[in-house]
């Protein structure tokens, strides 16, 4: 694919594809991405819905279900092939090496069980530890997370936390192990505006302490902006550009980029209307041939309606736009 | 706590008081309570004076009163037709029908839930797709029809089960049981299938479309992200989130489970309250039809009152004073 | 759904209508098509209810008619010819000579005549009930709601034995076998109507609050008939999935009813008729008069069942 592949990379995602099986088709969700992520680094993976954030999150963390598959490519977790280990293995590394944080707190919690219940069983599940020791850490990660007084409000069952509390909660499930990897899947878009900005900079401040890495989908551009260190747009199940925060936000090359960056509101640009992209994301079962974004594009010529283009890397990231093809030749 | 336990029981009480009233509607104006002591043969000033001393023509909530008070006696007036008293009837037949009744519910709550997560966990399995099947022509076969089947194959052409009656019974004081002869024990064999399949295959289907629900939500797609095993998934959380509902479901079936007794009792001869019941509507013996749907009343609100107090030890989200709708 | 989204382009909001209507057309045809469980139930059905119009002219005997009844053929096994008449009775005969074949056909009738007719008093009930507490609120909605809750977690077949057995205690018994039909359609129906009144009252409360109800009532037009143009369209899918599933639930319970000896008398049998006639004779071996009415029975409850399970999944692709 051309992309290096970086030394110290925790999660190295390799030209993976993830199929749909429907009665009426087959549907290739996820077609071709690779990205690494390092430890300490936070990769912000943006794009609309159905563009395979979300189904690429669930792929290295293995909870793809049926009728989905990973079809092609493969996941490496610390240099270790992780993608197709039977079903016992996956599950000892789950939650143990790689963790996820589900969109609404609300629903990811099981509202019968009291919280401290649940932190105990998750992280007896994974350390030996007794009872004890097990209730002693669960208050620990309470502590850290952020819940005050967490010796009484383990005892409490999830409808007794606020929403932002909740999530901390859910966050605190997904450390109980350290793992070295984590999937935050839209961590605050079920979250008041008011408590959005703490969430954020408590899975940005915990990914530094403890050196993990983090994949963050959101398709938030400001708290891209805020958090990560590197960010991924991804188009139809594919990933259009990829590079630097500053680079990709601030001088986006790839003309969906551009245009999901214009999409944000700046103060600067308070007064002009908010540019948007013509037209909507195609469906699984009608992605056009060439490049999947050629009927929303300004800049389309005769070969993005032919060739598919391949991420290239391109002024210090990665592009997938025949556009940048020659101009990286001739440099 | 104590404000979720009051407003059950006065629910309760209301029920209770409903049902007290349509019963006594029929004792009063249906049937004939004169005619029934004294026969068709009196003499007009005869009826007048029997109608007054039976307070007949006091008020009406006076008359409901008295019914009432009687009552809870455990006074239900005089059978027409068998002349005796009704709560005497009533309890003679008793241990029958809760015997089986019991019996039948536990077997249908047993094999229901073991057969409904069953389902649920291999949804594509063979024996799960049989399963599923064999449960819709079960709801579409009549109750009868399995007692009936049953006698033709047991009785009939294997000669193995006795076709009706209780066989022989042990008492103590006033309660009998045939669990503790062969005969008794093999009477009940086929009287327990016919009248718990129908809530069997229910109670199967309620189970496996609950856990299944469970099973598509967050807490459990997550609870699989932490690497929680299969074992802790299904067993601890999703039957315990799938059991919230199929408690208050079954719980209300479980209960009207008495009541389906009437066709298994008629069916098998089973000398218990339903039998007594059908051959009361037949000959419009309204005293033993009233004192039986107080019986059937009583049962429907103390199955509700249990259903309640366990929603509430299951849902924590009860206990908290606020009341939260089921997920 | 939304009246508003075209409202500045007739032509476009009406073609948009036809296509809504003409796609669910084709997808409940569609599955249908797709379903041989459905196709197979819909003709079996069909082909009952064809049966069961045309008895007097498809069964072979008069068979409740005792002039045409020959006691010689008494007790002939499927397949025989009667001692009495030589006819051929190829489902045998009862011990009055009563071809079960032909009985049949004439059970049946009266099983799918007071099933249809019970079910269609239900739904009337309910609907009428449902639209009134959802229109009416307060009070009558309370009590109406909680009578229906009450009575929905009392066996149907409880509920139709106390009202039969009130009604026999106020109609005199000469009069038994001549209102019996009446009666028992009656009680099944009363036993019946609580789910129609939900589900109707649900998408009544939705109606209520809606512009037009309000406008008629400050008209001073009643806004009930208006209202129950708007509801009924919206709940018909609804309900025909819960009629069709209480049909073969009131064909069951009519049956059950019969079977006990509360409901249709020996001299108009339904199928539960037959078959209580016919348990006597299990134990002495001519199993046929009771077996052909039974099976006779699973099948048309089970058929209607199929089709009433298809049609729920058909109506509601959210349950697929």
């Amino acid at each position: 694919m051309g992309q290096h592949i970086m030394s110290d990379a925790v999660i190295s995602v390799r030209n993976l594809q993830v199929e749909f099986v429907t009665r009426r088709a087959t549907l290739r969700a996820i077609d071709g991405v690779s990205f690494d992520i390092a430890k300490g680094e936070v990769l912000g993976v943006v794009g609309e819905s159905g563009a395979g954030k979300s189904v690429t999150g669930a792929a290295i963390i293995g909870l793809i279900e049926p009728p989905g598959r990973i079809s092609g490519g493969e996941i490496l977790l610390n240099g270790r092939r992780i993608d197709n280990l039977p079903p016992d293995e996956m599950r000892k590394i789950r939650g143990r090496k790689v963790a996820m944080i589900f969109q609404d707190p609300l629903t990811s919690l099981n509202p019968l069980f009291r919280v401290g219940e649940q932190l105990i069983e998750t992280i007896r599940t994974h350390l030996p530890m007794n009872e004890r020791q097990a209730r002693d850490r669960a208050i620990e990660l309470l502590t850290e997370v952020g819940i005050p007084a967490p010796e009484k409000r383990i005892d409490g069952y999830p409808h007794e936390f606020s929403g932002g509390m909740r999530q901390r909660v859910v966050i605190a499930l997904a450390l109980c192990a350290e793992p070295d990897f984590i999937v935050a899947d839209e961590p605050t878009t079920a979250l008041d505006v008011s408590v959005q900005a703490q969430i954020i900079s408590l899975i940005k401040k915990l990914g530094r302490e403890r050196g993990m890495a983090v994949m963050l989908v959101t398709h938030d551009m400001g708290v891209i902006a805020e958090t990560a260190d590197r960010v991924a747009v991804m188009y139809a199940g594919r990933v259009a550009e990829i590079g630097p925060v500053r680079d990709v936000v601030q001088r986006p090359m790839h003309p969906y980029a551009k245009g999901l960056m214009g999409a944000i509101p700046t103060l600067e640009a308070a007064t002009d209307r908010l540019v948007q992209i013509p037209g909507s994301m195609p469906r699984l079962s009608s992605i056009p041939r060439g490049c999947a974004f050629n009927p929303r594009c300004g800049e389309a010529f005769a070969r993005c309606f032919v060739d598919q283009p391949v991420p290239l890397p391109v002024q210090g990231r990665h592009v997938a736009c025949h556009l940048y093809e020659t101009m990286e030749a001739v440099r | 706590m104590l404000a979720y336990l009051l407003r059950s029981l006065t629910q309760a009480t209301l029920v209770m008081l409903a049902v007290a009233f349509i019963a006594f509607s029929m004792f009063r104006y249906v049937g004939d309570p004169v005619a029934s002591i004294v026969g068709q043969d009196a003499t007009l000033k005869d009826r007048q004076e029997l109608a007054e001393s039976l307070g007949l023509n006091d008020p009406f909530p006076l008359q409901f009163a008295r019914f009432l008070g009687n009552a809870v006696q455990g006074d239900f007036g005089v059978s027409y037709r068998q002349g005796r008293p009704v709560a005497d009837l009533l309890i003679e037949r008793l241990p029958a029908t809760i015997e089986l009744a019991v019996l039948s519910a536990i077997v249908a709550l047993g094999l229901g839930l073991v057969l409904g997560i069953y389902a649920a966990l291999n949804r594509k399995g063979v024996i799960a797709n049989i399963v599923m099947s064999l449960s819709l022509i079960g709801v579409s076969l009549p109750t009868f029809l399995i007692g009936i089947g049953l006698i033709f194959l047991f009785s009939v052409y294997l000669r193995w089960l006795p076709s009706f009656g209780r066989g022989d019974v042990v008492a103590f004081g006033w309660w009998t049981t045939g669990l503790l002869t062969d005969s008794g024990r093999k009477s009940l064999i086929m009287p327990v299938i016919t009248l718990g399949f129908f809530q069997l295959t229910l109670i199967m289907r309620l189970v496996r479309a609950e856990m299944l629900e469970v099973m598509r939500t967050e807490y459990i797609k997550f609870a699989r992200a932490r690497g929680l095993s299969d074992g802790s998934v299904h067993f601890r959380h999703a039957l315990r989130n799938a059991m919230v509902p199929v408690i208050t479901i079954t719980g209300l079936q479980l209960g009207s489970i008495i009541a389906f007794a009437i066709v298994t009792e008629t069916v098998f001869n089973w000398p218990g309250l339903g039998a007594l019941f059908v051959r009361s509507v037949e000959v419009v013996d309204i005293p033993v039809m009233a004192a039986y749907l107080m019986f059937v009343g009583l049962v429907f609100v103390v199955v509700n009152l249990i259903v309640d107090m366990l929603y509430f030890l299951v849902d924590p989200r009860l206990r908290g004073g606020a009341t939260v709708p089921a997920r | 759904m939304s009246h508003r989204a075209a409202a500045p382009q007739p032509r476009l909001k009406l073609t948009w209508k036809e296509r809504v209507a003409i796609w669910r057309d084709s997808d409940l045809w569609l599955s249908f098509k797709a379903s041989p469980v459905a196709i197979m139930s819909t003709a079996v059905t069909l082909l009952i209810v064809i049966a069961a119009i045309f008895a007097d002219v498809l069964a072979p005997q008069d068979a409740f008619d005792p002039v045409a009844l020959n006691l010689l053929d008494g007790f002939a096994h499927p397949m025989e010819r009667g001692a009495g008449s030589n006819m051929l009775f190829v489902m045998g005969s009862d011990e009055q000579g009563r071809d079960i074949f032909s009985a049949l056909f004439y059970g049946t009738r009266l099983s799918l005549l007071v099933g249809v007719a019970s079910v269609i008093f239900s739904m009337v009930l309910g609907i009428g009930l449902g639209l009134l507490a959802g229109y009416l609120g307060g009070k009558i909605e309370m009590l109406i709601m909680r009578v229906a809750d009450i009575q929905l977690s009392f066996p149907a077949i409880l509920i139709a034995l106390l009202i039969f057995g009130v009604a026999r205690g106020l109609i005199p018994p000469q009069q038994y076998e001549t209102t019996a039909v009446f009666v028992i359609i009656i009680a099944i129906g009363l036993s019946n109507w609580a789910q129609y009144a939900r589900t109707v009252r649900a998408s009544t409360l939705v109606e209520r609050n809606k512009e037009y109800v309000q406008a008629a009532r400050l008209m001073g037009i009643s806004g009930f008939g208006i209202m129950a143009r708007h509801v009924l369209p919206n709940v018909m899918g609804p309900v025909l999935v819960i009629a069709t599933i209480n049909l073969a639930l009131a064909i069951i319970e009519e049956a059950t009813l019969s079977f006990l000896g509360v409901g249709l008398p020996i001299t108009q049998p339904s199928l539960g008729t037959l078959i209580r006639s016919g348990q006597k004779f299990l134990l002495s071996g001519e199993w046929w008069i009771l077996f052909f009415p039974a099976m006779m029975l699973v099948i048309l409850a089970l058929a209607i069942n199929l089709l009433g399970d298809w049609l729920r999944d058909a109506l509601n692709p959210k349950l697929r």
